[in-house]
């Protein structure tokens, strides 16, 4: 069983992508200090997002004329590993350029293409998705938003969600919406719509987490007038293509890289101050040897997506171990840096790894929750 | 010859030799003299031999799916090791003994196989040691169905040893034992899991269980995906290759005996059910060789010495697929 999980080796072209793009990072990201970068993913940095769409890493597998590079899911394996190894700040493009760019151009019109993609490959527009409400968790399905279809064409929508990374700072949400039926009929009458968040009747509100960050928000609506051609794909067919959304949030290397800052940084720190600790070297081993396996899984999934494929039940792997192992790393740090109590941490150590430690639960929660995610496992070995 | 060209009749071969009668008289003491002949005659014994010495010239990458196929059998005969031997006496020029042989390191303790083999090739550490096995130079440490043994040698031929020595290779092989028999477990278990009945309606429809068997399937990926790290190379791994593979393997091993166990209830602990020729095998060969931990203290050394990487530079040296 997952006979496709074998062996692959990133193509030298791909490779190839590596110097340059360090070049470009190298002074943007050195200069900050490890607690920021220990944000990964979570860091907007719009200017970046920019610098990065008009050296050509964004849109990496998208068609030329559509201002993309026309290249593949290597590519993008190797562009994605550079930046999140060093904990660049990518969310400003990084749904755009992971998920939405692809909805767009696998299930949007010609004219949404057009006007969506090029701008999404310079770096210069950026989406949230809107899949989670209020109650919802991990009911997807649950989906309370109602667009009524108005006279003379186009929608007009009422409801609200929730746990929508980066709206605030975001210019389109790409939602799942009730455009007919109830919310008894589950999977049918689901549809994609296109939302300007300048729209009038938008509110966005973000959530203060934890860390005191706020990558969340809660977004309503109140009577949004939305064009006709919000809709994206076929009204009523949303479930079908968000499950194939989800595979390719479900497979990349962001679900292994989430605590990589920390662990290179704790690791510069038992090399400087106790290299010969044995329970420290065998936790930096145990993690190294855990990562690079994961890599070549993530690996894996890439190749599948590469040859075309939706590869839904090797994503859902994937990003439960990776997850699992992501959220495990501040804890062993935690637990290997108190064995010594006598020795000084560097504040920005200590910094980077309480906001691992405080913000880690969202790893196994944002993109399906590690019981969902099994449950697609389950399916995959014939026991649904 | 491609992959499948060679390791299909291979698969054949096996479930002709190995089936798990098979496996169960051979560690109840029975030898495995028909078993070794059957292997013998196939010619596999010499698929990592290169071609100018007689061999098939093939590299550990493509053979690691058979390595794997051995430990989804528990066939009871060091067939890997040998295979992995000759090739290491053919390249230094030694005429290559006809029995089993076993790939022993350090002082030689809890041999995996040692109690069937005809000799053993020994990393002392300084030397590497070509020597025969009779009754009076090994001995079992009682364990049930075992067939492991210590072993105090005498009256060898020395043969230039690898600069890493054979205990990455050792480990390396065990790891792809223990991904092919997680890889089988993982089998069984789900198919148990359809067919037992519980509360009205199959085991496998009760979430709990589903998320039992999805991480067995997790750990499973992991423990093969490693094996595949260290097996990708011509013939012997880096240590820091092999570090990963064993490390990773040896800790899924745990969790996969212990899933399929529970998965299976109590019937899993008896003699007569297949479960155990497999999950007894995964402790052995989780200890054998160097444990997890053991593996991950010598690759957080390679890791730490390497100051110039980040982790995600570090980990792309380690796989190098042919």
């Amino acid at each position: 069983m997952f006979d496709s999980f074998t062996l692959r080796a990133l193509p030298p072209e791909d490779e190839a992508l590596r110097e340059p793009l360090r070049a470009l990072i190298a002074e943007r990201v050195a200069a900050q200090p490890i607690d920021r970068r220990a944000r990964s993913w979570m860091g907007f940095d719009a200017d970046l997002s920019r610098a990065l769409g008009a050296a050509g890493y964004l849109g990496l597998t998208l068609p030329k004329r559509y201002g993309g590079q026309e290249r593949g899911a290597y590519a993008r394996f190797v562009v994605s590993e550079e930046l999140l190894s060093v904990g660049a700040p990518v969310a400003a493009h990084w749904i755009a350029d992971r998920q939405s760019a692809q909805l767009i151009l696998h299930f949007g019109t010609e004219a949404q293409r057009q006007d969506y993609l090029p701008r999404i490959c310079r770096g210069e527009i950026y989406f949230c998705i809107g899949m989670s409400e209020p109650g919802s968790g991990s009911d997807l399905a649950s989906v309370r938003t109602r667009a009524e279809p108005v006279e003379g064409g186009g929608w007009r929508l009422n409801g609200q969600k929730i746990w929508t990374t980066f709206a605030h700072h975001d210019d389109y949400m790409i939602a799942l919406v009730r455009t007919s039926g109830i919310s008894a009929d589950r999977h049918q009458g689901l549809s994609q719509l296109i939302i300007d968040l300048k729209t009038p009747g938008v509110t966005v509100r973000p959530i203060v987490d934890l860390t005191g960050d706020a990558h969340f928000t809660e977004v309503f609506f109140e009577d949004v007038h939305l064009p006709p051609d919000a809709l994206i794909g076929e009204e009523g067919a949303g479930w079908a293509q968000v499950t194939a959304e989800l595979a390719f949030e479900r497979s990349g290397p962001e679900r292994i890289y989430s605590s990589i800052v920390l662990l290179d940084a704790w690791i510069a720190h038992i090399r400087a101050h106790r290299p010969d600790d044995e329970a420290s070297l065998a936790l930096a081993g145990r993690l190294t040897a855990e990562l690079a396996v994961l890599r070549a899984m993530s690996l894996a999934v890439t190749a599948r997506l590469a040859e075309g494929e939706s590869p839904v039940i090797e994503a859902s792997l994937v990003k439960d171990i990776g997850t699992g192992f992501e959220q495990s790393i501040p804890a062993l740090i935690a637990d290997d840096l108190g064995r010594h109590p006598d020795q000084p941490v560097a504040p920005e150590l200590v910094r980077a790894l309480a906001f691992a430690t405080q913000i880690a639960p969202s790893y196994s929660l944002r993109g399906g929750t590690r019981e969902i995610l099994r449950g697609i496992i389950a399916r995959g070995l014939g026991l649904r | 010859m491609d992959d499948a060209e060679f390791l299909d009749p291979f698969a054949r071969l096996l479930d002709g030799v190995s089936s798990p009668a098979q496996v169960r008289a051979a560690q109840g003491g029975a030898g495995i003299s028909a078993l070794w002949s059957a292997i013998s005659e196939s010619g596999f014994l010499d698929a990592l031999v290169p071609e100018e010495a007689g061999g098939v010239g093939l590299t550990l990458r493509a053979v690691g799916s058979l390595v794997e196929g051995l430990g989804a059998r528990a066939t009871p005969a060091p067939v890997a090791e040998t295979m992995v031997a000759r090739a290491l006496l053919a390249e230094a020029g030694v005429a290559t003994p006809a029995g089993p042989i076993v790939l022993a390191t350090g002082s030689a303790s809890r041999v995996p196989l040692a109690m069937v083999a005809e000799h053993v090739l020994l990393d002392t550490g300084r030397a590497l040691l070509l020597c025969r096995l009779d009754e009076g130079n090994r001995r079992s440490a009682g364990v049930p169905g075992s067939l492991a043994a210590d072993l105090a040698v005498s009256g060898w031929q020395t043969i230039e040893r690898p600069a890493d020595g054979l205990r990455p290779i050792a480990a390396v092989l065990r790891a792809a034992q223990i991904a092919g028999a997680a890889s089988r477990l993982l089998d069984m278990t789900v198919a148990y899991a359809n067919e037992r009945s519980q509360f009205g309606k199959p085991i496998g429809k009760q979430q709990a269980i589903q998320q039992q068997l999805s991480v067995m399937a997790e750990k499973m990926v992991m423990a093969r995906m490693a094996a595949r790290i260290g097996t990708g190379y011509a013939l012997l791994p880096t240590p820091a290759a092999a570090a990963t593979a064993k490390s990773v393997a040896s800790a899924a091993a745990v969790d996969i005996a212990a899933i399929a166990h529970a998965v299976h209830g109590a019937i899993g602990i008896s003699e007569e059910h297949d479960l155990q020729l497999f999950t007894r095998s995964l402790h052995e060969w989780r200890a054998a060789d160097g444990s997890e931990s053991y593996w991950s203290a010598i690759l957080g050394r390679a890791r730490l010495a390497d100051e110039a990487s980040t982790s995600a530079d570090f980990i792309r040296t380690l796989s190098s697929p042919a």
